[in-house]
């Protein structure tokens, strides 16, 4: 019979409390805390949710690349689990992070997108790159070389995803800030708490989906397990063709 | 927009919005997935429960 282990889900509630709290707390200290910026005026408000979405984005590609490693030194199927749900939770705030920096360059530069700009192509390349992932998870039928491939994939891109961002700071800006970097637009105290409450609200966001969905995923697997174990013939279903991966229930 | 609002404000409504509506669109895929989850957990305790009184029988004969 199946385990009844909870592995992913056991601190979830915490942090699901924790990360509407801080959340809510990082609204409100965008909204009725931090000044309105001179330039931009109102607008500027948007960058306390892109900045962190973006931020978030990109190190929840590189957690992916580490748990590829861990997972190409182990073989452990659990840490193909949380590289693969790393990527596809970056994912979905990467398309978050591409619409609201849209809707910001619309309010801000009067266009919803401007192609001479280093940090908006390069952010559009890692977003093209990381659509991939699934795809080529999903051409591979066996399990285990779907888990090797995907690890590689997750390595080679998350290296690529520093490196990128690296390339595109030493670029000269067009109009894109450089909102946290050493020289040029240092932000003032008070939008600065804001800023990093956003961030940490974000990414407490980003562990919590997580965690939900590894625990889905978990849960689903427990499931299969539990009724091929009750199954009257004995005979195990035709495993279906999944990007996911396969999660073994001991 | 009334008078009072501050220019702009549309676009960082629909800044948070779209946020929102990606939260929602989530949570609604993995409400899917969860009564999913419970309706297949419900199936295999009715063959369960359908189970019982042969199993329980062919244990009591063999004894």
């Amino acid at each position: 019979m199946p385990t009844t282990k909870s592995l992913y889900g056991r601190r979830l509630p915490g942090y699901a409390i924790a990360t509407a709290i801080v959340l809510t707390a990082s609204i409100a200290l965008a909204f009725f805390y931090a000044p309105i910026e001179v330039d931009q005026g109102f607008s500027q408000k948007i960058f306390y949710i892109h900045v962190p979405l973006a931020i978030v984005t990109l190190g929840g590609f590189v957690f992916g690349g580490i748990f590829g490693i861990q997972y190409l030194r182990s073989g452990d199927t659990r840490h193909d689990l949380r590289s693969y749900t790393a990527i596809h939770q970056g994912l979905i705030f990467c398309i978050g992070a591409l619409i609201t920096g849209s809707i910001w360059a619309k309010a801000a530069w009067g266009q919803w997108w401007v192609w001479d700009e280093p940090t908006l192509v390069s952010f559009l390349i890692v977003f093209l790159l990381y659509c991939t992932y699934q795809p080529l998870r999903f051409s591979i039928e066996d399990p285990e070389r779907q888990a090797r491939y995907a690890a590689v994939f997750a390595v080679v891109a998350g290296v690529f995803v520093p490196v990128n961002f690296i390339a595109v700071r030493l670029a000269s800006p067009l109009i894109h800030p450089r909102v946290l970097g050493s020289s040029g637009g240092s932000l003032p105290n008070d939008m600065r708490i804001a800023f990093y409450s956003a961030l940490l609200g974000i990414t407490l966001l980003f562990i919590t989906i997580c965690k939900y969905e590894m625990a889905s995923k978990h849960s689903r697997a427990q499931l299969a397990a539990l009724r091929r174990s009750l199954s009257e013939e004995d005979d195990e279903p035709a495993a279906i063709r999944t990007a996911a991966p396969r999660i073994a229930i001991k | 927009m009334t008078d009072t609002l501050p220019p702009n404000t549309g676009y960082v409504a629909a800044a948070y919005l779209v946020f929102l509506l990606i939260l929602l669109i989530y949570f609604v895929i993995m409400a899917i997935r969860t009564a999913r989850v419970e309706r297949e957990l419900a199936e295999l305790l009715t063959k369960v429960e359908r189970r019982s009184p042969s199993d329980s029988a062919a244990e009591t004969s063999s004894q």
